[in-house]
């Protein structure tokens, strides 16, 4: 039966359902167990945010609370991939990759290549991205793009509660590294998902408003932006269709192609920092291979190519918005405002 | 106010659709309406399908204009008497919007709501709409649900209790098929009826139901009050083995909806969000293989493995069979030789589904059976 979850709670059902399913899969990271080891066991708080809160009670060992320590408890969870589990490790936000990249990107991504084919790297790396948190510069970037330019990698962006743990189940039964990129402004979005599990194939966008005049690509908490921007637009009688790429590695080349050969006209909206993003990706892509078809410029909205500000009213500003994207739309159709 | 001005409104088609677009007026102001008479096209995400007057009269007034989206229930024109002043008609479309509240967003209470039962270990889903009345089942077909039934339960219910359900491996019931036959199936149905207290039901089933009432029929004669079998399964070896495999090999949008399009007469019935639902369904965790049995057992080397039609002259209950001209699934020449006492009805313009391409048609001939 499909009911009304959160994406937090979509993504704790998809970890719970998937270590029920298979012994092999088991959690680790900092605090997400919590409280484990001490009297506080039943009231563990399952992560800095509560995502795995309840699993530790559920499965014990198989959720394990490690050092403060991304470059050893990553490290050890390709470690462990590669030798037959199929570790969820969290990296509790995705602004700490640094000091376990090479774990990720020269280890991880590379094994399936490096061996001939014969190693398989079934590791789940979770990670919050995202401003709009009051959490400054240091706890608030998207920095998917990173690991989007990482061959090897598969990158996933859900957007929606459907698509959290569809996707996350995806993830888990999928025999290479995934970095699985959850936005923490949406872990209280609500959205029907069914009870039983099931899984979205990686590669596949959706498209979440259909519309003739103008193409919207966009991912992540963007798509909520697109959307109001679209439905806003519409009342003006332009019609947006709004696709949300769900995987950023791989990427659904197809679907983008034949929306804007329709439409003719393409804006970008990404959260991420406007230089070498999924933006430019994208927006590269249609000017390489659908450049006949459109009808005007390629409009990109993003953030400013500075760090994310802890001023409040500096990070509203910074993060993109329906008003931008409408604006943007408008440009694209030429018409001034 | 005059109680001959009717408000012709939003219908509501399954459960979640929540608005829809005025895509053409079918009839001018000034005509006249019967009842069941299809007065306008409405779009909505899933579906399009012409809007029946449940009222006789006049159009009298046009409110709502083509291109206009509007929400379930809202006003779309006023049915009345030729006599009717049109100031009368001024002040019901005032009085009606003034009153009008459009459902809310996150509004879960409006409408009626599936529920679940247990039937020996597995959960199924069910429908339940109307009272009274032997009541009304509604069988689906392979890879269906209970939303085939969306424009025919609520128009049906208006006489009595309609239930439609998920059959196991369907829908939001249990993906556990056990042996995947007819046997299997129709003891799911028998035990729904149990299980909800109803001793005597008419049958209406679409394809592969179509087959599993006729078993129900010959298994159970004393609990089947009529048949109503729509492009049945059951009635002859041909079936589009293609469709069946391509249903269950597809995996994406792109190569699943070549064979949704088979299953209309009007390909472009096929809606995005159609796709996407059918997808979801798809990719739940059991459902691969709960088709794939099915078909194994049941339409197997591209066949039907079992034909009922030799045995539909031994039945001695009401007995209709629709199908629609154009059927690319199981072939409408199969409605040929039926015997005397089977009521046929080929549609025009119908393909596969005509409960959803003909709705109105298929109404009133499923009304005119159960009386």
């Amino acid at each position: 039966m499909a009911r009304k979850i959160t994406y937090q709670q979509a993504i704790n059902e998809a970890l719970s359902q998937e270590m029920s399913r298979d012994p092999r899969v088991i959690i680790m990271g900092e605090d997400v167990a919590g409280g484990a080891g001490t009297d506080g066991e039943d009231e563990a708080w399952g992560g800095v945010l509560g995502v795995t809160k309840g699993l530790y009670k559920k499965f014990g060992d198989r959720v394990m609370d490690t050092p403060i320590t991304e470059s050893a408890f990553i490290g050890a969870a390709v470690g462990a991939a590669t030798a037959g589990l199929r570790p969820v490790a969290e990296l509790m936000f995705i602004d700490f990759m640094g000091v376990c990249l090479d774990q990720i990107f020269n280890q991880a991504a590379k094994f399936r290549y490096m061996f001939g084919g014969k190693a398989e790297t079934p590791v789940v790396i979770r990670t919050m991205y995202g401003a709009g948190f009051r959490a400054a510069a240091q706890h608030s970037q998207c920095l998917y793009p990173v690991f989007t330019h990482i061959p090897g990698l598969k990158v996933v962006m859900p957007a929606t509660p459907y698509d959290a743990k569809g996707l996350l189940i995806q993830a888990i039964r999928d025999n290479d590294p995934v970095i699985f990129c959850e936005h923490k402004v949406l872990y209280t979005l609500e959205g029907d998902v069914p009870e039983e599990p099931y899984t979205i194939p990686f590669g596949e966008a959706s498209v979440v408003r259909e519309g003739k005049d103008v193409t919207i690509v966009t991912l992540g908490r963007m798509v909520h932006m697109a959307t109001e921007a679209a439905d806003n637009l519409a009342k003006q009688g332009i019609k947006c269709e709004v696709i949300d790429l769900r995987t950023t590695s791989p990427m659904d080349e197809d679907t983008i192609l034949e929306s804007v050969e329709n439409t003719g006209r393409l804006v970008v909206v990404d959260e991420a920092h406007p230089r070498c993003n999924i933006a430019t990706d994208v927006s590269a892509l249609v000017a390489d291979k659908a450049f006949d078809s459109l009808k005007a410029p390629i409009k990109m909205v993003t953030g400013p190519h500075v760090p994310v500000p802890f001023s409040d009213v500096l990070e509203d500003l910074y993060i993109p918005n329906a008003a931008k994207i409408e604006a943007a739309v408008r440009l694209v159709m030429g018409k001034k405002n | 106010m005059s109680e001959s001005i009717k408000a012709l409104t939003m219908p509501k088609w399954g459960l979640s659709m929540k608005e829809g677009k005025v895509a053409s007026w079918l009839m001018q102001e000034g005509t006249s309406i019967s009842p069941g008479n299809e007065v306008l096209e409405v779009e909505t995400e899933k579906i399009s399908s012409a809007v029946e007057s449940s009222e006789g009269g006049v159009l009298r007034r046009i409110v709502a204009q083509e291109g206009e989206t509007l929400p379930v229930g809202a006003l779309l024109g006023v049915i009345a008497g030729a006599n009717d002043t049109s100031e009368a008609i001024d002040a019901f479309v005032a009085e009606f919007q003034k009153n009008y509240v459009p459902p809310a967003d996150d509004d879960h209470d409006s409408g009626p709501k599936t529920q679940v039962i247990e039937v020996k270990g597995r959960a199924i889903r069910y429908l339940r709409q109307g009272d009274g009345g032997t009541p009304l089942i509604l069988i689906h077909g392979f890879g269906g649900d209970l939303n085939n039934w969306l424009f025919n339960q609520e128009s049906l219910a208006a006489k009595r209790t309609v239930i439609s359900f998920d059959l196991p491996g369907h829908g939001q019931s249990s993906k556990q098929v056990g042996n995947a036959n007819f046997g299997e199936l129709t003891q799911v149905v028998y035990d729904v009826m149990d299980a909800l207290s109803v001793p005597k039901a008419h049958l209406a089933g679409h394809s592969m139901g179509g087959a599993i009432a006729i078993d129900m029929a010959l298994a159970h004669p004393g609990r089947v009050a009529s048949l109503t079998l729509i492009a049945p399964a059951g009635l002859g070896p041909e079936i589009n083995g293609g469709y069946i495999d391509g249903f269950i090999e597809a995996t994406g949008r792109r190569d699943i909806k070549p064979h949704l399009e088979q299953l209309f007469a009007n390909a472009e019935l096929v809606s995005r969000q159609m796709i996407n639902d059918i997808l979801a369904y798809k990719r739940l965790d059991g459902v691969d293989a709960a088709l794939r049995a099915l078909r194994d057992k049941i339409f197997p080397g591209g066949k039907q493995a079992t034909v009922l039609r030799e045995k539909l002259g031994s039945l001695s209950m009401p007995i209709q069979v629709i199908w629609g001209e154009g059927d690319a699934i199981v072939p409408a020449k199969q409605a040929q030789g039926l015997p005397a006492s089977v009521k046929v009805h080929v549609l025009k313009g119908a393909g596969h589904m005509p409960q959803m391409e003909a709705a109105a048609e298929v109404n009133k001939l499923i009304e005119a059976q159960l009386g």
